[in-house]
Formats: structure tokens, sequence, C-alpha cells
């Protein structure tokens, strides 16, 4: 596979830049800041970034944002939303109720952990879902280092990866519901999930120094091209 | 598990950015700004404008009327603490808010000590009126940096002055030899670790905002064009004659700071900005951009 990546960063408000430097970080893919539904066109993948979820909803609505975005999701295209990105995408917002996209069939509840004062950071695992090349996802560093990882593989065991789970003023996955996959969790509630091309994680994997959930999130992007809108 | 560290301190500052942090001095204000996008607001008792007009000391809000104002919000609140004074920002963070504006616009509780902001798990924002003071806030524990400009004056010639002293001290930084990095520090009065830092990567190491006299969608432009991460506008919006279509036009202004056509659509008709006060009129110690050091 020749052709970079095109992946998208809605950059209406948020840590859109956070984001792209992230993603810069592991490389394979170029970058465009999105904040007109006519720059989706070109995207193999998109993330809505971290920020206030009042204020992005308020922008997507305003700047007639958000059709193309569930249309986008529609084609099959791969969405990660973090944290902000997640309560848009979730099925269902609470605390307060707010509307939302409604790509992801989960229920999320704003500002469950707390407040700035209990945001968090803590050290978890992700698990790559099976239907991704787990080599595309560890790093060689990790890959390497780790027999462990490779015998979990041929054990028919699913591979993981260590990642660092930043919290901030987080909403938490209260309820999945179908084709939802978990891949991790803290303290009981999944903070990590996928249903086909969609992505949502109540952390920010953009600001840690490790780069697991990016580089998942472009193996979802790379596995969804291959399938080529199949992947739903 | 780890709260408090300056990661998810300055964490939250990431989350603020492209947004506008708007002054509220009640629950159906801070209403109207969350309604109009703010990305969060800031609780006090009266606006800069105020203050100003009004004089006496002045002091952190009313516990009830911040709780007032972070039970109607669902968006980050913040509030000020006078410079120095530790005890109004304990209790700040007994409240619960989730940023601390160690402010000028309060009257300062200490001439010479800023409040050490390493001793708390709710972080700090800061003004500063070149990168020294920056970098001296910084130093301190601070987790955003603000650019002071003149608060309650409507004039946006300060906030430019200060966030040009700014950026423009970040790029000298950047061409000088580290031999000469020392003899920097000394001059800025600033830390040499972080002085290494900010040559090294060409920026602050913690996001920067602008405040002090942003009064219509352009100012909001200009500060963004400047190298404002976000902007803050304390008496622009609520001194102005119709506060929620200005307040909304000035969050859409941050994110579309680089589109000249759009900031015309979106200037349209909204009415008359705050009168404001020409700063080059205002006498030395009327300026509260001199308060902390």
């Amino acid at each position: 596979m020749k052709k970079p990546l095109e992946i998208g960063v809605l950059a209406l408000q948020g840590d859109f830049a956070a984001h792209a430097a992230a993603l810069g970080r592991v490389g394979g893919c170029r970058i465009r800041e999105v904040r007109r539904a006519g720059e989706l066109a070109p995207l193999d993948g998109l993330i809505l970034p971290g920020g206030e979820s009042t204020t992005l909803a308020k922008l997507l609505r305003d700047f007639d944002l958000w059709e193309p975005l569930g249309d986008f999701a529609g084609q099959g295209k791969a969405i990660f939303g973090t944290c902000a990105g997640l309560i848009l995408m979730a099925e269902e917002v609470l605390q307060p109720a707010q509307a939302s996209l409604g790509l992801l069939p989960v229920s999320v509840v704003r500002n469950a952990y707390g407040r700035q004062v209990d945001s968090f950071v803590v050290p978890g695992r992700v698990i790559i879902p099976p239907d991704l090349p787990s080599r595309e996802v560890l790093d060689a560093e990790s890959a390497g280092a780790s027999s462990e990882t490779d015998s979990r593989v041929e054990d028919g065991r699913r591979a993981s990866f260590p990642a660092e789970f930043v919290f901030i003023r987080a909403p938490r996955i209260a309820e999945t519901r179908e084709g939802v996959e978990i891949l991790a969790k803290h303290d009981d509630s999944p903070v990590l999930v996928r249903k086909g091309a969609l992505l949502g994680a109540s952390f920010h994997p953009e600001l840690p120094g490790d780069s697991g959930v990016m580089r998942l999130f472009l193996a979802l992007v790379r596995h969804v091209r291959r399938t080529a809108g199949v992947a739903r | 598990m780890k709260t408090g560290s300056l990661r998810v301190k300055t964490g939250l500052a990431e989350m603020l950015k492209g947004g506008v942090v708007m002054d509220v001095t009640n629950a159906e204000q801070a209403k109207i700004a969350e309604d109009a996008g703010a990305v969060a607001v800031m609780a006090l008792e009266r606006v800069p404008a105020d203050i100003r007009k009004e004089g006496g000391v002045a002091r952190m809000a009313d516990p009830r009327k911040i709780k007032e104002i972070m039970e109607i919000v669902s968006i980050p609140v913040m509030a000020k603490c006078r410079i120095g004074h530790f005890s109004e920002a304990r209790i700040l963070e007994a409240l619960g808010v989730d940023f601390i504006d160690e402010s000028e616009v309060l009257t300062p509780a200490d001439e010479h000590y800023h409040v050490d902001k390493f001793a708390f798990k709710v972080p700090f924002v800061c003004g500063c009126r070149n990168l020294g003071e920056a970098l001296r806030r910084i130093g301190e524990g601070a987790a955003l940096i603000r650019t002071k400009g003149e608060a309650g004056s409507g004039d946006i010639v300060e906030a430019v002055r200060h966030m040009r002293a700014v950026t423009g001290g970040i790029r000298e930084l950047t061409q000088l030899r580290p031999e000469q990095l020392m003899t920097k520090a000394k001059e800025l009065g600033a830390p040499y670790e972080i002085v290494r830092w900010v040559a090294q990567e060409g920026r602050l190491p913690v996001p920067n905002f602008s405040a002090g006299g942003v009064a219509t969608p352009a100012d909001a432009a200009l500060m963004m064009q400047l190298g404002a991460e976000s902007v803050f506008v304390g008496s622009g919006v609520f001194k102005s004659n119709d506060p929620a279509p200005r307040a909304a036009a000035i969050v859409k202004a941050v994110t579309f700071h680089e589109d000249p056509a759009m900031l015309a659509q979106l200037s349209e008709g909204l009415g008359e900005a705050m009168r404001g006060i020409d700063v080059g009129k205002l006498d030395e110690s009327e300026l509260l951009q001199t308060r902390g050091w």
C-alpha cells in the first residue's frame, strides 16, 4: 500500500493540534485539519478530538457538518472520537442529556469521573481486535521485546499492549449495545470501544508519550480501506 | 492512579484550545455563555470594567455564586483569586472549580510572592506581559498562561503588545547559542531549565491564551493570528448591548480566524460593542496589568 492514508482531524475547537502531532509521531499518514463539509471527501479516516462537547456540537450544527459526518460514517469510513469526540459519536448522552451524532451504540455519562481536580492518569491494557493485524499495531520495540505477545497470538488468545490512559473531566461509557467490542476497561467500565470502522475512547490517547492507540486507529483505517467499505 | 499532575493540568488547558472563555457574574450569564459556545466560564463578582469604574478592593467571588454557576453549566468553571492569596485559592479548590486564575484584575494580596501553584491539584492560569513573566509563572506551576492585556478597557492594544512580546521573546530565544542561555535567563528573570526548553522547542511548555481587551470578533481573530491558542473575553460580552449574538460570533471568529470572508459575515449587525476606554489616556496608576511581577 504505497498511497499514504489521508486522516482528517476536526479542527473546530479542542486539542486538534495534539492529535495531529500524535499521528505525526506514528507516521504513514497525511494529516488535514477539517472545518468544512467539503473537506471530508478525500479522507480515509477522521478524528473527532477532545475539547468541549457542547461547543463542538454547536459548531457542527452552525457550520452544517452534522449530516455530512453521518454520511461519512455511513460510507463505512473510519472515525475515532476521543473524550468530547466520543460524546459526539455516542447514541445517548446523559448528565446533561444532549444531542449527538448517534453513530456508536453506547451511552455515555458526561463528567462522570468528576471535575478537573479528579482528572487522573492510570496504566492499562488495550486488546487488539482479531481482524486487525497486530504487527501493524505493536511498534517494533514491544513486538520484538515481548515474546509473550507473540505467544498470545499463537495461542489464539488476543494480542494486547500496555497504554497509559489520561482522563480529563472524562465521560464514562455506561452502556454498550449491539456489536460493540470493548478493547479496554478501567474500573469495570469500558474506556475504548469499537464497532466496525468506529472507535471511541473516553481517555486521551493523543496526550501520553506512547502511541499504541493511535497506531491501532491507523491499522483500523488501513483495514477499512483494504476491505473498501465492507466493514460497517 | 495519579491526580493533580502537571499532565492532567495542562491537559485540560489543551482541551480549551481554539475556544473562548467568558467572564460571567451569575448563573443566567453563565447559561448564555454556554449556549453561545464558550469552552469555559470565569465566575466573578464584577466584570473588570465595573471593578475599574467602582473601585474598592476586588476579591474572590462569593462561593454561593460560584456554586450556582457550577450547577447550571456542564462546561469547566474557572474563578479568580487575588495574586498571592493562597487561602482564597484553597477555598476555590475546595469548591471544585476547574481552573483558578491568579489574576491582576483583583486587588493583589501579596506584592512579593505569587501562589505556589505546584501545591494544588487544581490547575492555575496566570497573566503575563512578556516572556520573563510567563516563564516565572510556569516556574511556579501555572498550567496555562494568558497575556494580560488591559482588563476592562475594551482596547486591544495592550493584549497585542503582550502577545508580541511573548512570541517575539520566544523567537529570539531560538536564535541564541547554548552558552548565551544562562545570561538570557538572568536578564529575563526566568528559570534556566525552562528557558533552555523554550529555546529548543520554540514554544511555551504550556498553552498560551490571550486576555484583556477583546471586544469584537475581529479582536479575537487578531489575537489568534498573533499566536494565541484561545481567548478570554471579560467585559467584552456582557458590557455590549446584545451579549448572546456577540458571544456566539466571537466563538466562531476564533475557529475561523484565518477566513476574512467568514469574519466579515460574523461581524455584521452585532449592535454596539462595549464603549471601552482608550488605554493611552489612562494614568499609569489606573493600569491593572502592572500588578504582579
